[in-house]
């Protein structure tokens, strides 16, 4: 078919004489230049490139190239300087007690910065990026404290958790009332009332009338006889209107028969002493530090 | 016993050259069919109905013995699907009149541009669905089954494999009959493989519904369903180069070494990243062959090879075809397409080091994936210029005809993402825009923009000349889908930027004691309205192609079409047009 070429008048060019399905034809043009110079500076520069860095496998081996960039170097010397860049405060902090931190400014600067990062990255999942926590995770701005408000009380809670299973752990267990059978629904009704009316909210005066009796008998002793609680068992202060899970009268029902028993994981394996140590400043800056 | 004897005679005369020309031979004695053609005819009748056996078999055993459910519901499909076709082939076989091989073979053809109008709609809707989720996690409607982690497997694969799969089933199937003045060789093999491709989308989607995958992006189903997609692959393979081979031109058209290239790589790249180690035979699980970096080397070579094949090689192919015929003007250079054709296949397969800058690869591999991805900015251009030049002497057709506008206007975002690529290669760039949007964004404007436009706009030309139509049913609803698809496309891309950019300068981001700006969560809430904005654009990428296919199906309905003197003589089927002098295969 080389003898059926044809001359394009639109173009002003000759095409290459193949035709296929009746009227596909190809121009005969050349490549035009620039496109041809800019592939062969492509070329050019990846040459170069390979030259400096690190570019081709030998049987054993690779080319280095001029600069002899590695990138595990770059990044290990990075990190480093990082380190480096944050030394002496760590290492401040780490000699420096734990209540005294607040006394040197600079030191409470970086401890708070510190604090807010790992919070972000380790916290904020469960309580919120603004620590204000949700159902089932305490809000840390208030200062109402479940297991202490005291610096070291928090230190203690971040580094071993809550029922985490770590052998430090805070632990206690509200009992199931409801799913061990130990109270039947009326009563765990009764006493769901009497707490709710603990904190003002309002109640069946004459279900938490009988409740206040069944309160006395089961809960008193770790929540207190006046509801207020017991940080030294984790037991919840039930006057102050705050509700770990939520205060209406179902809410509270449920929290009687299961016991709840929420859980927060130990991060002494995760976060080095000082990262615990400038999140518990953290934490007790946020509002409600005692 | 006659096709034995048949059979017999063609392994034992003459050398395997010889037997292949007559093989050949009897293809091309057009008109008349002779009797071996008959007898080779039903030679593969018996073939086919075998094959059917074996796989019925195959299903049946993973159906009843199977050790885990997916697996045993996949072999019922196997099954049933099997049973089908014997049953279709025993009540057709072969006879002198009805098997008058004539003309192109374009059943298997129509079937594959109806899937794919069928899977993209589903694609385009599960991606716009998990698009919605990503802004508002509730739609995930806390079902295993409807979480985003088996949806996005299933977005993708239904629109690169399903979707896009089939546009290229459709397209080279008819191209390489049509440029080689050739019928598609074989009775059975086309129909097998379009029906067996889409039974591979099936068994592979159904598995990520059930929670079955290799964990291999874009290679997720597990090993029996990648055997079988072998089978379908090889069969395609042969009926290309048979095709090819009995060809009645001298020259073998361009699109035609894009889709084989595509065709034998993608092969290739199939079967050495599915290496797997089944841990039972009758089982949906297996383990991978390479571990560790080497694992993930090998995962990226096929990675991005997927894209440098499947979604770049074939679909060059269709702009190939399409656009010249469409506007009825030369390709615009044949040396260009000859030096861009090389230089693209030559220099892709090297750069999939570039998906894994700043990892545990070694620092000589992402320098070549980098400089490899550089080099190939040109040759990927090389395709574009090609297809855009092409209208010169016809640039009009760009303003009269919206079909030709969808095909120009892919080959522009196949320009914007082949630079962007290269760019984004770069380990600088890379270090700010890896795992961010910007990724998903630049993937979005090479697959929505891309090969999405320029499969609408072949799809727009091959069914009025495959089901014989003057014209498309409607010139305003591809106006509408046009529009529609770009619109979607910008909101995508733009807000995929903003996001990308923004989360990446997030991560970045250091305070002056050294300690992190921004915690994770933070940089997602970032991204709420741009994913918004995104999911918006996506909805109208969703509803244009919802146009696209009630268009097609009222042109194929036969309605009267309510704008044709909008359309241009290459709407029409080639039969139908005045004065083209297209020539029928022998």
């Amino acid at each position: 078919m080389a003898s059926d070429k044809h001359f394009d008048e639109v173009t002003g060019t000759e095409t290459t004489g193949h035709v296929w399905d009746g009227d596909l034809r190809e121009l005969n043009k050349p490549l035009p230049k620039w496109w041809l110079y800019v592939l062969y500076a492509c070329i050019v520069w990846s040459i170069g490139y390979w030259a400096v860095y690190p570019a081709w496998p030998t049987m054993s081996d690779y080319t280095k190239g001029y600069w002899n960039y590695s990138q595990r170097a770059a990044v290990t010397q990075e990190v480093a300087d990082a380190k480096a860049a944050q030394d002496k405060y760590r290492v401040a902090l780490s000699q420096t007690p734990l209540a005294d931190v607040g006394k040197n400014p600079e030191l409470l600067q970086f401890a708070l910065a510190g604090g807010q990062a790992t919070f972000g990255e380790n916290c904020a999942a469960c309580h919120g990026r603004g620590a204000q926590g949700g159902v089932g995770y305490p809000n840390l701005n208030d200062d109402d404290w479940i297991w202490g408000g005291q610096l070291d009380n928090i230190q203690q809670t971040i580094s071993y958790g809550i029922r985490s299973g770590h052998a430090k752990t805070r632990d206690s267990a509200m009992p199931r009332f409801g799913l061990d059978g130990a109270l039947d629904a009326a009563k765990i009704g009764d006493v769901a009332n009497y707490v709710r009316s603990l904190s003002g909210l309002e109640a069946d005066k004459t279900a938490a009338g009988r409740g206040a009796a069944v309160f006395a008998e089961n809960c008193a002793v770790c929540h207190g006889a006046d509801g207020k609680g017991n940080q030294e068992l984790g037991a919840p202060n039930l006057t102050d209107g705050i509700w770990l899970y939520g205060n209406g009268q179902e809410n509270v029902v449920t929290s009687i028969s299961t016991g709840r028993g929420g859980i927060m994981p130990a991060w002494d394996a995760r976060l080095d002493p000082v990262s615990v140590k400038m999140l518990a400043v953290y934490v007790h800056s946020l509002g409600g530090g005692k | 016993m006659i096709h034995i004897k048949v059979a017999f005679l063609l392994v034992s005369n003459g050398s395997v050259g010889a037997k292949l020309g007559l093989n050949f031979g009897f293809f091309n004695q057009g008109g008349v069919v002779s009797d071996t053609a008959i007898e080779r005819s039903r030679v593969g009748d018996f073939l086919a109905i075998g094959s059917a056996l074996l796989f019925a078999a195959i299903g049946a055993l993973f159906a009843t013995a199977g050790k885990d459910l997916p697996i045993q519901i996949h072999g019922g499909l196997i099954a049933v699907a099997a049973a089908l076709a014997l049953i279709y082939i025993i009540t057709h076989p072969t006879n002198r009149v009805a098997d008058r091989a004539e003309g192109y073979f374009d059943g298997p053809i129509r079937l594959a541009t109806l899937a794919a109008v069928m899977w993209g709609v589903v694609g385009f809707l599960a991606g716009d669905l998990i698009a919605w989720q990503l802004a508002f996690p509730v739609l995930n409607f806390d079902l295993p089954w409807t979480s985003f982690g088996r949806l996005r497997p299933l977005h993708t694969s239904a629109v690169i494999f399903a979707f896009g799969g089939n546009v290229l089933l459709a397209t080279s199937l008819y191209i390489v009959q049509r440029t080689s003045r050739a019928r598609l060789a074989g009775k059975w093999s086309p129909w097998f493989i379009v029906w067996g491709y889409q039974l591979f989308i099936v068994l592979a989607a159904s598995s990520y519904v059930l929670g079955v995958t290799q964990g291999k992006e874009y290679a997720e189903p597990e090993w029996y369903v990648d055997l079988y997609l072998t089978v379908v692959w090889v069969a395609y393979l042969l009926v290309f180069l048979v095709t090819l081979w009995k060809r009645e031109e001298p020259h073998i058209y361009v699109a035609n070494w894009f889709f084989l290239a595509f065709i034998v790589t993608v092969a290739m790249l199939h079967l050495v990243n599915n290496l797997t180690v089944p841990v039972s035979l009758l089982g949906s699980q297996s383990y991978a062959l390479f571990a560790g970096v080497q694992g993930a080397m090998t995962q990226w070579w096929y990675g991005h090879n997927a894209v440098g094949f499947f979604l770049t090689a074939g679909f060059l192919g269709i702009m190939y075809y399409f656009i010249p015929k469409r506007v009825e003007r030369p390709i615009y250079s044949y040396r260009l397409s000859i030096v861009h054709f090389w230089s693209l296949i030559f220099l892709y397969i090297w750069a999939g080091p570039h998906h894994l800058h700043y990892t545990a690869l070694p620092d000589w591999a992402q320098t070549l994936g980098m400089t490899f991805s550089i080099m190939l900015w040109m040759p990927s251009w090389g395709g574009m210029i090609n297809g855009l030049m092409t209208l010169s002497g016809a640039w009009d057709r760009l303003r009269t005809d919206a079909v030709v506008r969808l095909l120009v206007v892919s080959v522009a975002f196949y320009g914007m993402s082949t630079f962007e690529g290269p760019l984004m290669s770069i380990k600088a760039v890379n270090s700010l825009s890896h795992y961010t949007e910007w990724t998903v964004g630049h993937v979005h404007s090479g697959a929505l923009g891309w090969v999405g436009m320029v499969s609408f706009g072949a799809i727009y030309c091959l069914v009025p000349w495959l089901w014989k139509r003057e014209g498309l049913y409607s010139m305003r609803m591809v106006e509408w889908h046009f529009w529609l698809a770009t619109i979607g496309l910008v909101l995508y891309i733009t807000s995929m930027w903003v996001a990308g950019i923004t989360e990446g300068l997030m991560w970045r981001a250091y305070d002056s004691l050294g300690f992190l700006k921004y915690s994770f969560i933070e940089t997602v809430e970032a991204k709420h309205w741009p994913y918004i904005i995104r999911a918006t654009g996506g909805l109208l990428f969703l509803a244009g192609s919802l146009l696209m296919a009630i268009n097609v199906w009222r042109t194929i309905r036969g309605d009267e079409p309510v704008d044709i003197k909008d359309q241009p003589r290459s709407a029409a089927a080639p039969e139908l047009r005045p004065g083209v002098v297209a020539v029928p295969a022998q």
